[in-house]
């Protein structure tokens, strides 16, 4: 345990620098997100006022505005059922608005799971539990593709059968019952089995959502990566951290600062976490091939 | 995992790559498997959740739902709900028990305009055309109607009475002088909506409401109904005068009411039947008619 009390919190660095508040700034815009989207569902059946009808699957906000998750509509059209006019209309939205912000936006601002393993996450990291499984980040698209190829086999739209994310989401909503277990379950997987197990390596709902947001122009670039101190702060705090490194150590090799693989979260806690200010939200076309002049 | 699909340009590289693709298709073969055969078990729907209005046949509502619980919030009498993982019911779909809380049959049916998909068809606008399940009185020993009481209320609070339910009256050969009145569902007209099952008075339910699979007999295909041709074509389908009539064989002094016999063109009284000559009573009941 000598290791974990000499070991720096991440983004101590930058809470020295920024401050507290700007060294979560997106931490917490996330959080906002994420809790307001649900109580914008529970406010219906909690207290009557009704914003927000239905769940992730779809929803109706205003008795205007039809969301549909395009990911639960294609299981459901590989059974051989088109939605209706609203459903299809909200896949569309959906489709367009996560095309523009990055597929995986909807993993970090949305999701109910990804509070859970965040802070499986974050107990990991205090707990240093190092050393786990892994298993290889594209098996998500495996069992993606099997719960498509699934839904048409069986005729069930597949992953819903035991689909944490919408058990959670849904049951927050509709009533609970069993599905706690299954938030339990992920919570533990992610904290002893195996690092950002769930979301990183085998939820084919964010594996979808990768390949909506694969040219988003909205990406996390890293113009003043020549600042970069090699704290690796930005490392141990994403949740891909896979993606970084050909942007924040491309410079000399002819590779732009923006962030471009698809599974980056555009969650922002990179930004947070570096006392150095090296990365910034920007476009994707903003991506020259050097940024040294940049400081 | 190197998968390596730009350059496995080495036999090794080839190899681990086959591999790992093998390793990944048999570790997610599993994972598929077993969920193929929970989905299998899903469409196993327990007899008595119903599905609301509209619905399709389990195997294709399984497949059109998506479980986003709109049918549920613009149910006005909360009838709805979405099952949760634990219960028998594939999760996240809507279902109801009639016996908790049956459907009210609104007739603009709110459930179905909710729904964005197809998987309560759009098509039905008459709610009286439902067909959530089939009503069968299905214990005939506890029914109090068919304990010779008047109890009724199954047909009473029936939202298509005298249709989807009837009273049949039968001679009651107990006492002999009274009737019972049947509660007979008519599985043409019935919805399905639990009512009858929801209202009966017993601490189960003698009237329940099943999926009409298992609640129908089905006719041989080649069945015809003899007085149904009759009626159609206007006539009987054979020659009545070549039918060859033999005596019928009864008990020594046996009369059975309302009998025909063709041989004889005689009908026997049918004792307490509507329309029929009004027998003797009886001998008086035990305890009764003793006293002045």
């Amino acid at each position: 345990m000598s290791q974990v009390a000499i070991r720096k919190r991440i983004g101590a660095e930058a809470v020295e620098e920024k401050g507290w508040l700007r060294a979560h700034k997106w931490l917490i815009l996330r959080r906002i997100s994420q809790f307001g989207i649900l109580a914008l569902f529970m406010l219906g059946p909690l207290a009557g006022i009704w914003v927000a009808k239905g769940n992730l699957n779809y929803s109706y906000t205003l008795n205007f505005l039809p969301l549909t998750d395009p990911y639960v509509a294609l299981q459901s059209l590989m059974t051989g059922h088109v939605p209706e006019a609203l459903g299809l209309i909200g896949v569309a939205i959906v489709l367009i608005f996560y095309v523009l912000v990055g597929g995986r936006a909807y993993c970090s601002w949305v999701c109910p799971i990804n509070v859970v393993t965040d802070a499986a996450g974050w107990l990991r990291d205090r707990l240093g539990i190092k050393g786990a499984s892994s298993l290889s980040r594209n098996t998500r698209y495996w069992i993606l593709a099997m719960t498509l190829i699934g839904s048409a086999l069986t005729g069930v739209v597949l992953w819903e059968l035991i689909n944490p994310v919408s058990m959670l989401h849904r049951g927050l909503i509709f009533g609970l019952g069993a599905a706690w277990t299954v938030v339990v379950a992920i919570f533990l997987f992610d904290l002893f089995v195996m690092t950002r197990g769930w979301c990183g390596r085998l939820c084919p709902v964010g594996a979808f959502y990768s390949l909506v947001g694969q040219w988003s122009p909205l990406r996390v670039s890293a113009p003043r990566r020549t600042a970069c101190n090699d704290c690796m702060d930005c490392f141990e705090v994403c949740p891909e951290p896979q993606v970084i490194r050909p942007a924040l150590k491309g410079e000399g090799k002819g590779i732009g600062p923006v962030i471009l693989p698809s599974n980056c979260t555009n969650c922002g806690r990179c930004i947070d976490v570096c006392s150095k200010d090296v990365f910034t939200f920007g476009l994707r076309f903003n991506n020259p091939p050097s940024t040294a002049s940049e400081k | 995992m190197a998968t390596n699909s730009k350059s496995p340009k080495s036999g090794a590289a080839r190899r681990q790559f086959i591999f790992d693709s093998a390793k990944m298709v048999c570790g997610v073969g599993m994972l598929g498997l077993g969920l193929g055969l929970y989905a299998k078990q899903s469409r196993a729907l327990p007899a008595l959740d119903l599905r609301p209005p509209g619905a399709l046949p389990e195997e294709d509502f399984l497949g059109a739902c998506i479980r986003c619980g709109m049918c549920v919030r613009d149910c006005p009498y909360n009838t709805l709900e979405l099952a949760k993982p634990e219960m028998p019911v594939a999760t996240g779909t809507p279902f109801f028990n009639a016996r908790n809380i049956p459907c009210e049959m609104c007739e603009d049916i709110p459930c179905i305009k909710a729904c964005p998909t197809n998987a309560l068809d759009h098509g039905l606008t008459d709610i009286n055309k439902a067909k959530m399940g089939i009503a069968v009185l299905i214990d005939h020993e506890t029914c109090l109607n068919f304990l010779g009481l008047r109890c009724d209320v199954c047909y009473r609070v029936c939202p298509v009475i005298d249709k989807a339910i009837t009273l049949e009256l039968l001679p009651n050969t107990r006492t002999g002088r009274h009737a019972f009145f049947l509660p007979t569902v008519h599985s043409e007209h019935c919805t399905g909506c639990g009512k009858c099952e929801k209202s009966c008075v017993l601490e189960e339910s003698a009237i329940r409401v099943l999926p009409p699979k298992l609640a129908k007999g089905e006719l041989g295909h080649h069945y015809r109904l003899g007085w149904e041709e009759q009626k159609k074509a206007g006539r009987s389908l054979m020659d009545e005068s070549k039918m060859l009539d033999l005596p019928d064989r009864l008990p020594e002094g046996a009369v059975v009411p309302g009998h025909y016999d063709p041989a004889s063109g005689k009908t026997a009284t049918a004792r307490g039947l509507p329309g029929s000559d009004a027998g003797s009573i009886p001998s008086t009941p035990p305890g009764l008619g003793d006293k002045p």
